[in-house]
């Protein structure tokens, strides 16, 4: 502890060169002290990121989110034409149906009164953006809500007076044709969405990965 | 480049018409005159405050999967620490935050033993100080259940039935601090929304006074003398200041670094720290059927837990023990007025007052050694005594500990008095 | 100059001072008491987190020789890819059939039924590394002893009257108790110590490594990060080094500015 008598404060400096004071607005600072305040303010926001990158990822799935929502194997050689079976992905309805003859051929004859029947907008994979929407013409593979407010449409399989059959979501009376195409003026702005899905075999389909490892 | 400077400046002058922007910054940070010899000792204050925004960080993201269910919460953390991505690291940055807040909490105080800062004009800055002291003990305390593991467990049940001992009201006060008649679901819900919202908010508030109590009052400095006294007669700032913005934000820079090694280390290669930190047994889910052999509350409390044991009981009951422990943390608000002193700073005090200040420091780390240790850790007094043969040596020395530890504070008006002091320097040195 | 360098000693000083508390806390004071059985010696446990193979090959027991009775409830299958296996192999050699390779290491017995046919629900060992520590277990599991006077035919020396049977009888067979007397200061004193008895599936070095693994993989479920951990550790502890260097030109290029 030097006792030196000429302490004055807070002393100007005359550091490389220009004369600075600090916390004067404009007042032009040492070459050095930019340089070493920029340098450690990157290498700051650096290790800031670094630490604020783990709490951003807890937010994604957690292993058991990601456990429960792993894809679904199941067997389709038990269901019979013209009939549907519910299963589980994500916590989502799934709908897989057989569909007869009769039923492929409605898809046709209500084309002109969908509002997207050729499945133009993406609620499907690149494999299932056909004629039927699916891989094999029979088998239809959706996931059960509405593209309005995420209700669980009804199936309606069977055709009724002026309808070739499809699904009707009771909460705002959206219909969808046995495609999960969305008939046109319906509160449902887009088709129902087909999930990733592919074929193990003839009677096993798994839900929520295809080929492409989805 | 300037355009942007001019924009930038433009929008400060518009918050400044209607919120004291520019005064505020001047007054808590670039005019702010800090004595300029802040050695060591001084990068604490800076420190806890880190740690303070860690834990509330930390804490709200912990809470986004933690269950306050004593079915679910010993689980929860366990998912916490396995399935949510990064929720290891946020978890122990949180229980080794936790015990590293005591640590520059405890380095703080020590700070204000040696230079004196509880002095004339900062008592109501130090009694801030001590409310923030017992608020983190209840902070601390009431999240040291939420793993609800054994030693959450026990020692919530222990330290709860320590109100019991209250004379007359006891047993009743102790049943409507659990919400059951054992710890429980009821009390491990109470504990979580007083850890979450109730004591975090009281904390920030204490801070913040703490905080405008310093900044009116002014730092003090380990040579103990008042700045102020000594300003510039023409600038009117004092002549042995510095502004705090940008010197001691760009010197509690490196300070802050080194905590983060420190903190890192631990974190990193050992968050259990020895057993310390994170004690092996509470990696034991709660069961309220069997005690573990050994109960000792998390390091930061066993210096008063060691004086509670050394108490005997009185009348048949512990009272006099919880009163001792109790009174252990209130005493220090009392600081203050207990010095007499001339001089606020270990370097110009006495040899008196250097003895009694190292005797109680070293009293206060052994007993915090012993309220870790069984009391068997010793073993026992040789049976031939009178009176004090075949008593554990480590109570005897908790006991002898104890008075030492009190003896620095209510002999203090006395000792401070005689003490040979040195004269205090004009300026800085 | 002269006040710079002492500031700088004295930073240097108190860097040095809270190293040795450092040191001093966790080297000398003794870590917390750890709830075992007695205060039997303990050996020390091989733990290694680095050996994926005695890893695997410790999951491989536990799988097979705990989970009758333990479950692993926070621990997932798919997370032993840590170990260096697929998901096709964990799938393949350690799942029970009905299981989704992303589910908990849970088991099929009911706690409360545990509880009633054992008198006690046989603990969780997510976490029990942690809590009874390495060694510990790995001592318990080389000293049972054929002991007739007990129920189930078994006896610890590191845990007397332990009411777990060997759970490794078939890889060890039948230990047995050996009891000396001794000299020590003129007192006779019991010395108790296990030798080998009717011979298991391995032989007393195979087993001591089996034992030694699946410690290991113990060590490992308690703390699955813990490898991950250290090496983050690692990098950061760098970064702060260099951090610390431009923070301390920082300051020593601003407070050129204070006369002193």
């Amino acid at each position: 502890m030097s006792n030196s008598p000429s302490m004055t404060a807070p002393a100007v400096g005359k550091a490389g060169g220009a004369s600075f004071t600090p916390g004067t607005p404009g007042a032009e600072m040492p070459q050095r002290r930019k340089l070493l305040l920029a340098a450690t303010s990157a290498i700051g926001a650096v290790g800031a990121a670094a630490v604020a990158a783990p709490f951003v990822a807890s937010w994604f799935p957690s292993e058991r989110a990601k456990a429960a929502g792993a894809p679904v194997d199941i067997d389709i050689a038990a269901i019979e034409p013209g009939m549907l079976l519910r299963a589980e992905w994500r916590g989502q309805p799934v709908w897989v149906v057989r569909r007869t003859p009769e039923m492929l051929a409605t898809l046709d004859t209500v084309k002109p009164r969908l509002a997207d029947p050729d499945s133009k907008a993406a609620q499907q994979p690149d494999y299932a953006a056909n004629a039927t929407r699916s891989i094999k013409p029979e088998m239809l593979v959706l996931v059960g809500i509405c593209t309005h407010l995420g209700c669980s449409p009804t199936d309606r399989l069977q055709p009724t007076e002026g309808w070739a059959g499809g699904f009707y979501c009771p909460c705002h009376g959206s219909v969808f044709d046995l495609a999960g195409r969305v008939f046109a003026g319906m509160p449902a702005p887009t088709n129902l969405v087909v999930p990733p899905y592919m074929y193990l075999n003839d009677t096993r389909l798994r839900i929520g990965e295809d080929s492409k490892g989805a | 480049m300037s355009r942007i400077i001019a924009a930038g400046q433009g929008l400060v002058d518009w918050v400044d018409e209607r919120f004291p922007l520019v005064s505020t910054w001047k007054y808590h940070m670039s005019e702010y005159y800090a004595p300029k010899n802040f050695n060591f000792w001084y990068y604490f204050g800076s420190l806890a405050m880190i740690v303070l925004v860690l834990q509330i960080v930390t804490g709200i993201f912990l809470t986004m999967n933690y269950k306050p269910d004593a079915l679910a919460a010993f689980g929860s953390v366990e998912y916490i620490m396995r399935d949510v991505s990064g929720g290891w690291f946020i978890r122990y940055m949180h229980s080794t935050g936790a015990s590293m807040f005591f640590v520059v909490v405890y380095l703080h105080m020590m700070r204000a033993l040696l230079y004196g800062s509880y002095r004339k004009p900062r008592e109501l800055l130090w009694i801030f100080g001590c409310m923030i002291y017992l608020a983190l003990m209840a902070e601390a305390f009431m999240g040291y259940l939420l793993p609800w593991g054994q030693m959450s467990y026990w020692g919530a049940q222990v330290i709860v039935n320590l109100f019991a001992t209250v004379p007359v009201v006891g047993p009743e006060l102790s049943v409507w601090i659990r919400g059951d008649f054992l710890v429980s679901d009821a009390t491990l819900n109470r504990f979580f929304a007083l850890h979450v919202i109730a004591l975090p908010l009281v904390l920030v508030g204490l801070v913040f006074l703490h905080l405008v109590a310093l900044h009116e009052v002014g730092s003090n400095n380990p040579d103990g003398i008042e700045i102020k006294k000594n300003k510039d007669p023409v600038t009117g700032k004092p002549v042995d200041g510095i502004p705090f913005f940008p010197y001691y934000i760009v010197k509690d820079l490196i300070g802050i670094v080194v905590f983060f090694i420190v903190f890192f280390a631990i974190l990193f290669f050992g968050p259990e720290m020895g057993g310390y930190f994170l004690e092996y047994n509470n990696f034991l889910p709660a069961d309220p059927l069997q005690t573990p052999a050994h109960i000792a509350p998390v390091w930061y409390f066993t210096p008063f837990y060691a004086m509670l044991r050394a108490v005997p009981a009185m009348f048949g009951s512990q009272f006099a023990g919880v009163a001792v422990m109790g009174a252990g943390v209130i005493i220090l608000f009392f600081l203050p007025w207990l010095d007499k002193s001339p001089v606020k700073s270990i370097r110009y005090k006495g040899p008196i007052f250097r003895t009694a200040l190292t005797i109680f420091v070293v009293s206060f780390l052994i007993l915090g050694y012993l309220g870790v240790a069984t009391t068997d850790v010793w073993g026992k007094m040789p049976e031939v005594l009178p009176i004090i043969g075949g008593v554990e040596v480590a109570t005897i020395v908790s006991r002898i500990l104890t008075v030492a530890y009190f003896a620095f504070f209510l002999a203090m008006p006395w000792y401070s008095r005689i003490d040979k002091c040195k004269p205090e320097p004009e300026r800085l040195t | 100059m002269m006040k710079m360098a002492m500031i700088r000693n004295r930073a240097v000083a108190a860097l040095a001072g809270l190293g040795a508390l450092f040191t001093v806390f966790t080297a000398v004071a003794p870590a917390p008491a750890v709830a075992a059985g007695s205060n039997f010696p303990l050996q020390r446990a091989p733990v290694n987190l680095q050996d994926a193979v005695s890893l695997q090959r410790g999951a491989h027991l536990f799988v097979n020789y705990c989970m009758g009775c333990h479950s692993a409830n926070y621990m997932r299958f798919n997370r032993l890819t840590d170990l260096g296996l697929t998901e096709e192999q964990i799938k393949e050699y350690l799942l029970f059939a009905t299981d989704k390779v992303g589910s908990p290491m849970t088991i099929a017995m009911r706690p409360a039924d545990a509880a009633e046919w054992m008198g006690k629900a046989p603990p969780d060992m997510t976490v029990i590394a942690r809590s009874k520590r390495p060694d510990y277990i790995y001592t318990l599991l080389k000293s049972y002893y054929v002991d007739e006077s007990r129920a189930l035919g078994w006896n610890n020396l590191a845990y007397p009257n332990i009411g777990m049977p060997h759970p490794l009888w078939q890889l060890q067979g039948a230990p047995e108790l050996k009891v000396e007397e001794k000299q020590s200061h003129g007192h006779a004193v019991q010395v108790k110590s296990i030798v080998a008895g009717e011979r298991g599936m391995m032989t007393a070095v195979e087993y001591d490594r089996a034992v030694g693994d699946l410690v290991n993989y113990l060590v490992y479920m308690g703390e699955p990060w813990k490898v991950q951990s250290t090496r983050i550790g690692i990098i950061v502890m760098f970064f702060l080094a260099i951090l610390l260097v431009f923070v301390y030109l920082l300051k020593f290029e601003f407070w050129r500015d204070i006369k002193h």
